[in-house]
């Protein structure tokens, strides 16, 4: 392998890195999901796997379609395929994500398909999930409930917070345009405000969306483990959220 | 039945078990196979390592095999048995009522017999459920809204079809709906695990009570939403109780979050049988005890009552089960055997 290739290969793994599976908000590469990258030239072939034969086709067209373009955005890549193995939909998948078709044009028979809502669905549940953590960090170091949702996004991005802190800003910003544009950082998943009277109750609110997806992701990571025979992949190194909540202030009200 | 340390007898109801037969002979298509490796995966991924079987035995593991597991070495005293058909899979079925019922044969006392529809069977449908009332009068029934026919991948709970056959359950005193939303296999663009359509039968049949298996747990967070506002949703343990051994901490917030959304009085225990054997579980549940962390964020606590309901009481409740009545008719033949 020369060295360019070599970089390449790097690069491509890096795009891939960005790539989550909207169910678990969490790494394809992570995840293990990744099993081959094979860069020839300005050619680039990946191949990946999935938990189960019967992982949902809407979520593996997902996956397969943000892998294929976060590659092809790499400034150097001309041909990009992406081969999921092992699946019951493996034809067509692979065809459909090769074609740059629709779901619904890859899936026919499964009519009223409507893949961006879900996309749109599970990205909110990562935005409430990603600023969970967030708040639930800002809160345990001190800062207050109504400075905190009195900032704009411009106030938070300019805010001082340590590393980890900094972390969990950059996770929840990329997130935070799809619950719409108001000036407010922290917002509801429906753009609306939060305010602090009602700040524990919405917390523990959303709460559940990231405990779902912590309780998913360790179920994915022991069936992918099982049917291949390999070691679970590590959990993220994010905090469990659990960490927080021993820090956070007592809940004054409770729904 | 489950001792306590200092003596208590406490009555167990496992809420989900099967007896299923996914033996070479018995698979149709690559589907077949592959949906008992995926089971497979489940047991493999939760169980600890003592208590894994052979992908042979676990193909299909026998009636005796399971009155062993379940009441012999097993602390259940009763069993609710849910059929699961799979037809397109399996020559004869992955888990049909005639296979359960062969169990409920031997042993009358110690198993609840459930049946199965399917909406998109029509008039043949209805009366063929009619005949499973009538031939083992059942009191529940388990859909699978996920089921393949022919090209249908799936159907929803809130379908006009699927109304019909609530109504006919009400009238044949079929009370109990069990649900299988569950992590997410063959859903296609109809996301038939979604949990959205249980909200919608839930306030349209009072009268009956739907059993969420698994606790929709790909969904758990839109399941508890449905669940605090439907007075007649439960939430079954089998999935999600396993991982009290392999991530205590995960299963410890889980189970604050329904004690805190749904209550002790709607959670229910399932083993999910032979997925998973129901000693290990039993016991671990009764030695596991909610960190002070999470009882003091939610106020929720897992105590020895609350324990008792989930075992058994809760599922005694909606099935009509006197549990001092059975625990003298089931010491019985005990004492004869004596």
């Amino acid at each position: 392998m020369t060295l360019t290739s070599q970089a390449r290969t790097e690069e491509v793994r890096a795009a891939l890195g960005r790539v989550t599976d909207p169910e678990l908000d969490e790494s394809v590469v992570e995840l293990n999901f990744i099993t081959g990258i094979c860069v020839t030239g300005a050619d680039v072939a990946v191949t990946f796997r999935l938990p189960t034969y019967w992982c949902a086709a809407n979520f593996s067209y997902l996956m397969a379609s943000d892998m294929r373009d976060a590659v092809a955005a790499l400034p150097w890549v001309e041909k990009v395929s992406v081969i999921l193995d092992d699946h019951m939909f493996v034809d067509a998948i692979n065809d459909g994500v090769a074609g740059q078709k629709d779901f619904a044009d890859a899936f026919p028979a499964e009519a009223g398909m409507d893949l961006p809502s879900i996309r749109l669905n599970f990205g909110l549940k990562s935005f409430e999930r990603r600023q969970e953590a967030l708040l639930r960090h800002m809160l345990a170091e001190g800062h207050e409930p109504d400075i905190i949702l009195q900032l704009t996004t411009d106030g938070l991005t300019r805010l001082n917070l340590n590393e980890e802190g900094q972390k969990l800003r950059a996770r929840y910003l990329e997130r935070r345009l799809l619950a719409g544009n108001p000036p407010a950082a922290f917002v509801g998943r429906d753009g609306k405000e939060i305010v602090p009277e009602t700040l524990t109750a919405y917390l523990r609110n959303v709460r559940r969306v990231g405990l779902n997806a912590e309780f998913n992701g360790a179920l994915c990571r022991g069936l992918l483990a099982a049917r291949y025979g390999e070691a679970p992949a590590a959990l993220p190194a994010e905090p469990e959220l659990i960490d927080f909540l021993r820090m956070a202030p007592a809940p004054a009200h409770r729904m | 039945m489950y001792k306590t340390k200092t003596g208590e007898e406490i009555f167990i109801i496992d809420g989900h078990v099967h007896l299923w037969d996914a033996s070479p002979e018995n698979i149709k298509n690559i589907h077949g196979k592959q949906f008992i490796d995926c089971f497979f995966g489940y047991h493999t991924a939760l169980s600890p390592p003592e208590q894994l079987w052979s992908a042979e035995k676990f193909a299909k593991y026998g009636v005796e095999q399971m009155e062993k597991d379940l009441f012999i070495d097993g602390p259940d005293d009763m069993a609710i048995m849910n059929p699961t058909y799979l037809k397109d899979f399996y020559k004869n079925g992955f888990n049909t009522i005639e296979q359960n019922a062969v169990l409920k044969k031997r042993n009358p006392d110690r198993i609840i017999l459930n049946g199965a529809f399917d909406p998109r069977d029509g008039e043949g449908g209805i009366e063929a459920l009619h005949a499973q009332s009538e031939l083992y009068n059942i009191k529940g029934v388990k859909l699978y809204t996920a089921e393949w026919k022919g090209n249908s991948r799936g159907y929803k709970l809130s379908d006009p079809e699927a109304y019909k056959y609530f109504e006919v359950c009400e009238k044949l005193g079929i009370k109990n709906v069990h649900v299988h939303k569950g992590p997410t296999i063959i859903p296609l663009d109809r996301d038939a695990f979604d949990v959205a359509d249980i909200d919608h039968c839930a306030t349209d049949f009072p009268n009956l009570n739907f059993i969420v298996e698994h606790c929709g747990l790909p969904r758990l967070d839109d399941f508890c939403w449905i669940a605090v506002q439907e007075s007649n949703v439960f939430g079954g343990l089998a999935v999600v109780l396993p991982f009290i051994h392999s991530r205590p901490g995960y299963f410890a917030k889980v189970m604050s979050e329904l004690l805190f959304w749904l209550g002790e009085d709607k959670i229910l225990f399932g083993s999910d049988y032979g997925i998973w054997t129901p000693r290990w579980l039993v016991e671990k549940f009764m030695a596991f005890e909610l960190p002070d962390e999470l009882v003091k964020e939610t106020g929720k606590q897992l105590t020895l009552d609350i324990k008792k309901k989930i075992l058994g009481g809760n599922a005694a409740r909606i099935y009509g089960v006197d549990i001092e009545a059975q625990k003298a008719k089931l010491r019985r033949p005990e004492m004869a055997m004596a």
